[in-house]
């Protein structure tokens, strides 16, 4: 056991965190989720998910493959709302209002709650094309020179702007692979969402890239509150404030990252924890 | 570094303002297009439903026929003939024929027409006054060659009294079915007053009756005796070139997809053969038939109108669709399956044979059913090899004069008699419709129980979605 | 009873030469410890192989030289004199005769003197070819089967053996895929050659006047054979076909892969389908009986004139006759561009249809122009609707009212019947065949290679 939990004080140390911990909690509460669940046609894929998220902090899901951290961070912008069979009920509230209210419609929602996917995906498009399509089909820029601020403001806040400002009308699809990630980033920033979902966004990147993302969203906190699902739990560690763990659909448990990683409550999120680092 | 985005929450609220301010539009023109998607789909349904509901409307009728029932005596004074020839002993194959025929030919060139006029005139009402050319155009003209062959069956009918049911010709038909206006004047009508008045009495004495029509299935084309005309002969035809399509384009086509996917090495000779095999697919069918008039007809001097011929033609444009499927099934039979045949030792030839062909069967097959059926409805390319030809008879063999069910629509459509045909050729397009639809709907059936065995491993669907 | 008879013989040594290589194989392996290379099968196969095509060779010459020799022998039966007072068609018929009396069918009239005879010769000699031919050929059969018997041995690779010819079959089969594109460009070149020797290129290609003559009593006045007025009537039909086929199988296809509902989608689908499979001769019916009156009454009521068979009636059935062919081609095409595109426009808060019009068409647009030119080339193809519909007016004129010919239409009409290929008039169809091969090559190698390097694009 002290084994164990000297290991886990070394990944603790590696925790990139500037803020206080129990920082996280104080602040308020921007999103508010009571007993989520999701249905694909038969199949149940969450079952009574309850979770507050604090504003401008990151929080972490984890958890092994197919245990429903991506599919409760779909239902948080009605992502699931495009799978055909997919029922979702419970109570979502961003600042209080219900998301799966007829109003706000689904796109303003989306508007407030960005997101970035696993696979980088930028459209077949020029660079600058790709960052400015939120703002102008929302009809958030009055004029092309507002435009071209944002679009410009977007990849300096992606960190990107320096390696394409010579190329913003090449294709999106001719960066490399952590580029595009940062572009599809930039893409979600455009529209000055609220809260920024990013659905495992490393996974297809190498070690470098993934480092420059994450020292983004560490950046990106200041001004956004941002959940991540991720698979590497050394990543959650790195970039979180509070992490939350599921598996078969349940969420096991909850709380500030530092707490889940050195002193988990629930036995199947330590096996979990233990068998990945230990 | 600007920061031309604000954040706070009055920022929050400006924007959220400006967002909402669209939404309107934005919704409205999701509407719309939503809409035109809706209202595509509804022409292209309405489309297939007007089509349908017009030949059902025009054919249905031409399943109905007017019959009538007559009382046809063989009068010996009219009927003046030798008893038939009986076979003497030493007369060789030849000279009985020759006899026998001479005998035909004698009791053909009798006025049969006196006879059916005579049975007319016994079932109309007595001194009814019509001349003759008037009263037998309600009876169809081959009501005297149907009279005469039940004699020529039975020679001993020669005096006697018997029933009959013969067709009413094609202009009684139309004017029993209400298919001419009753209001025209004499001159623009077929029929004289005098046997129009008449074929109303039989309808109503029962002489006339309305029945399923038998003969569109069992006679063959005539041009003299419209309502007589079948498609008995086009279907042999069909039959035939179907029959050939089958033996010829099927293995052929599974061999060759078969080849080019499992064994031909990769090379340019194999890219041009699967390029060449794609564009074959896109080919117009009637350059097929120019091929097949070139090579088949004109250069290997294969028989004008003939089935095989025809099959040859259909069988060349029918192979691309079978490789091309065949090809698309082997494809998709995943590689763990050809690996574990190959890791267990077998030869190539083996695991195709043994392994990769079972699990692509449904499929070939479905492909195949899908192939033969557009062969089936093929018109152009059969019209330059011939196979318009107006043939009366029914094909013994893949080698005589026929036309094909398609060709017969397109003979039928062209008949001066629109008044009539237009029915009749409904009625042919529903039989070939019939006949499409019932392939097509053996192919659904096998592909959906394919399709089912496949859908039984895991549904992992949404997996992905998971992380 | 012939056939019969060498079908049995066939099957006979096909069944005898299975079951003694399959014998055979096994004895080894039980006398000597040699493992066997093949298994019993493949050696019954293989010998089974190696006696058939002898017999095959022997009995496919017999049927190709047999009727001449048969033929010659008759002639040779009939007294030279009467043979040289006979001509062509004579002496078919006196040959016709023997070989009714040889079949003991009998002739009717006199017999002639020599003619008896003949028929008794003729049915000997057909008796005995028949059975020298029937021995040679199982001779060469058990022959080739004890050579091969001969060779079976523990380590005959008799597998190996079968497979190659089983793939040396294999090959065969798809070169008749070629050999039909060869033919069908051997065939329009020469032919269409030949007419060029005729009327000059130039006045076929650039000819405005399409009026070929037939009965013509001057010789050398074979009419005129203008493409230009087939080609304008092809192209106007088609591009009327598109202008009704790619706005609703676009939107369709859009339609039903975005928004319908799963349920929906599986019956709609396959209905609106049902049109690609029905012969075009029941659209190219249905045109002139129903669509082309209608178009006229509703012509009259705007006061337009337009004929009953016209471009327009043939372009639009032919655009009816399209659409599913472009929607499901379309919806192929959709459904092959990645999720995670839509998702991408999804995320920042597109509605569906901005998706729709601002990433997926576009991102799925080279497939689709693909689908459009294939659809193009099928319409330019097209016959039997125009044949009934359009018209047959080969009059260069610009009106889509009035009616038009198309360069199918006139393949039909130039050759249907005619097959001589004496004239021009007929050997004009190959030269109109030719230019629509041409064209339809074209539109389908570029169609398929977009559609092509498209599907390479996503995968």
């Amino acid at each position: 056991m002290d084994m164990l939990a000297g290991k886990v004080k070394m990944t603790h140390q590696t925790v990139n965190s500037t803020m206080n911990p129990t920082d996280a909690l104080e602040r308020p509460i921007r999103l508010h989720a009571k007993d989520v669940t999701v249905h694909y046609g038969a199949k149940q894929a969450l079952h009574g998910i309850s979770i507050d998220i604090p504003d401008r902090a990151v929080t972490s899901f984890i958890g092994p493959s197919g245990c429903g951290k991506s599919t409760f961070l779909r239902c948080i912008n009605r992502m699931n709302d495009t799978i055909e069979g997919a029922k979702v009920g419970g109570l979502i509230e961003l600042d209080g209002e219900n998301i799966y209210d007829p109003s706000p419609d689904v796109v303003e929602l989306r508007a407030r709650i960005g997101m970035v996917f696993q696979k980088p995906n930028p459209f077949p498009k020029s660079i600058y094309e790709n960052v400015a399509y939120g703002p102008k089909i929302h009809g958030l820029a009055r004029s092309k020179t507002d435009l071209d601020e944002i679009v410009v403001s977007s990849l300096r806040k992606a960190g990107l702007f320096e390696e394409v400002k010579d190329r913003l009308n090449e294709p999106g699809t001719g960066l490399s692979g952590g580029q595009q990630q940062r572009l599809c980033i930039a893409r979600a920033i455009a529209v000055s969402p609220e809260v920024i979902l990013m659905d495992e966004p490393c996974s297809a990147l190498d070690p470098i890239a993934t480092a420059i993302i994450e020292e983004l969203i560490d950046e990106l906190r200041e001004n956004y509150t941002i959940v991540i699902v991720t698979h590497s739990m050394q990543q959650a560690a790195r970039v979180s404030q509070r992490t939350a763990f599921f598996h078969l659909g349940n969420l096991i448990e909850e709380g500030v990252t530092e707490d889940i990683f050195t002193n988990p409550i629930n036995k199947q999120t330590r096996d979990y924890i233990m068998g990945r680092i230990g | 570094m600007t920061d031309i985005i604000p954040t706070g929450h009055r920022a929050t609220l400006e924007r959220a303002k400006l967002i909402r301010a669209g939404l309107g539009r934005r919704h409205l023109q999701e509407r719309l297009f939503k809409g035109f998607g809706m209202a595509a789909i509804a022409l292209a349904l309405g489309f297939v439903a007007l089509l349908f509901a017009d030949v059902l409307t025009k054919g249905l009728p031409a399943f109905t026929q007017s019959n009538l029932r007559l009382s046809v005596t063989y009068d010996p004074e009219v009927i003046g003939v030798d008893p038939a020839p009986v076979r003497a002993a030493g007369q060789s194959d030849a000279d009985f024929r020759a006899a026998n025929l001479k005998w035909q030919r004698d009791v053909a060139l009798l006025n049969w027409n006196k006879v059916v006029e005579a049975s007319l005139r016994a079932a109309a009402p007595a001194d009814y006054e019509i001349d003759s050319r008037q009263i037998l155009t309600i009876a169809e003209t081959n009501a005297r060659h149907q009279i005469r062959d039940l004699f020529v069956a039975d020679p001993s009918l020669l005096g006697k009294t018997v029933t009959v049911d013969v067709l009413a010709s094609a202009n009684a038909d139309n004017w029993i079915k209400g298919n001419i206006d009753r209001e025209l004047g004499d001159a623009q009508q077929q029929l004289s007053p005098a046997a129009r008045g008449l074929i109303d009495q039989f309808k109503a004495n029962g002489t006339i009756s309305s029945g399923f029509s038998r003969s569109i299935f069992t006679n063959v084309d005539s041009r003299a005796a419209p309502a007589a005309a079948g498609l008995a002969g086009a279907f042999m035809g069909s039959f035939y070139m179907m029959l050939v399509v089958i033996i010829l384009a099927v293995p052929i086509g599974v061999a060759s997809a078969i080849y080019l996917e499992e064994f031909a090495p990769k090379s340019r000779l194999t890219d041009l053969i699967e390029v060449n095999i794609n564009n074959l697919a896109a080919v117009p069918s009637i350059v097929f038939g120019l091929l097949g008039a070139a090579v088949f007809i004109n250069y290997l001097h294969l028989p004008l109108s003939a089935p095989l011929v025809g099959g040859l033609v259909l069988t060349l444009m029918t192979l691309p669709t079978i490789i091309i499927a065949t090809r698309g099934a082997l494809q998709g039979v995943s590689p763990a399956l050809r690996q574990a045949a190959l890791g267990m030792g077998a030869s190539r030839t083996q695991m195709v044979f043994h392994h990769v062909l079972p699990v692509t069967f449904p499929s070939i097959l479905t492909a195949t059913i899908i192939g033969v059926a557009q062969a089936l409805g093929e018109t152009a390319p059969l019209l330059l090899i011939g196979m318009n030809a107006f043939v009366a008879s029914v094909p013994a063999t893949p080698l005589d004069q026929a036309t094909a069910l398609p060709v017969q629509i397109y003979l039928w459509q062209a008949n001066e008699n629109r008044n009539f045909f237009e029915a009749r050729t409904s009625a042919a397009i529903l039989v070939l419709l019939g006949f499409m639809i019932l392939l097509n709907a053996i192919a659904i059936f096998l592909r959906t129980r394919l399709e089912k065995r496949i859908r039984e491993g895991p549904r992992n669907g949404h997996a992905r979605r998971q992380g | 009873m012939n056939s019969f008879i060498i079908a049995g013989l066939l099957l006979v040594l096909l069944g005898v030469a299975y079951q003694i290589g399959w014998t055979k194989s096994r004895g080894p392996v039980t006398t000597n410890g040699v493992k066997v290379h093949s298994r019993p099968q493949y050696h019954g196969s293989l010998l089974a192989i190696w006696t058939l095509v002898p017999a095959v060779i022997v009995l496919g010459l017999w049927a190709y030289f047999g009727g001449d020799i048969t033929r010659s022998f008759t002639v040779a039966q009939i007294p030279t004199d009467v043979v040289t007072s006979l001509d062509q068609m004579g002496l078919n018929g006196a040959i016709q005769r023997i070989q009714q009396i040889a079949s003991g069918y009998g002739v009717t009239g006199e017999l002639a003197p020599y003619e008896q005879a003949a028929g008794d010769s003729l049915r000997s000699f057909q008796l005995l070819t028949f059975l020298c031919v029937i021995a040679a050929a199982a001779a060469a059969g058990i022959g080739a089967l004890l050579y091969a018997r001969s060779r079976i041995t523990p380590c005959l690779r008799a597998r190996n053996m079968v497979e190659q010819v089983v793939t040396v079959l294999l090959l065969a089969c798809s070169a008749i895929a070629i050999l039909t594109t060869v033919g069908i460009v051997a065939s329009l070149v020469t032919e269409a050659y030949r007419f060029f020797t005729f009327i000059s290129p130039l006045d076929f290609f650039f000819g405005t006047v399409w009026n070929p003559k037939f009965s013509s009593t001057v010789a050398g006045d074979y009419g005129q054979y203008g493409l230009l007025p087939l080609l304008t009537g092809t192209l106007m039909i088609s591009i009327i076909a598109m202008l009704v086929a790619v706005p609703v199988g676009l939107m369709a296809a859009i339609y039903l892969s975005q928004y319908a509902p799963r349920k929906v989608r599986a019956v709609v689908k396959p209905v609106i389908e049902i049109p690609a499979g029905i012969p075009t001769i029941v659209y190219g019916f249905f045109a002139p009986v129903t669509v082309g009156p209608f178009l006229r009454d509703v012509g009259g009521l705007v006061g337009l004139p337009i004929s009953a068979t016209s471009a327009l009636t043939a372009g639009i059935v032919m655009g009816i006759m399209i659409i599913p062919f472009i929607s499901s081609l379309s919806d192929d095409i959709l459904n092959q561009v990645p999720l995670a595109l839509r998702d991408g426009a999804f995320g920042p808060g597109a509605t569906q249809s901005e998706t729709i019009r601002n990433v997926l068409l576009p991102a799925a647009l080279p497939g689709i122009v693909g689908a459009f030119l294939l659809a193009v080339s099928r319409a330019i193809g097209e016959t039997m609707i125009v044949v009934l519909a359009a018209g047959n007016s080969p009059v260069l004129r610009g009106n889509p009212l009035e009616p038009v010919s198309t360069i199918t239409v006139s393949i039909v009409n130039q050759l249907t019947g005619d097959t001589d290929f004496a004239g021009p008039q007929s050997l004009v169809g190959f030269a109109l065949g030719l230019t629509l091969f041409v064209m339809t090559l074209c539109l389908n190698v570029f169609a398929l290679y977009i559609v092509r390097r498209f599907r390479e694009q996503y995968e």
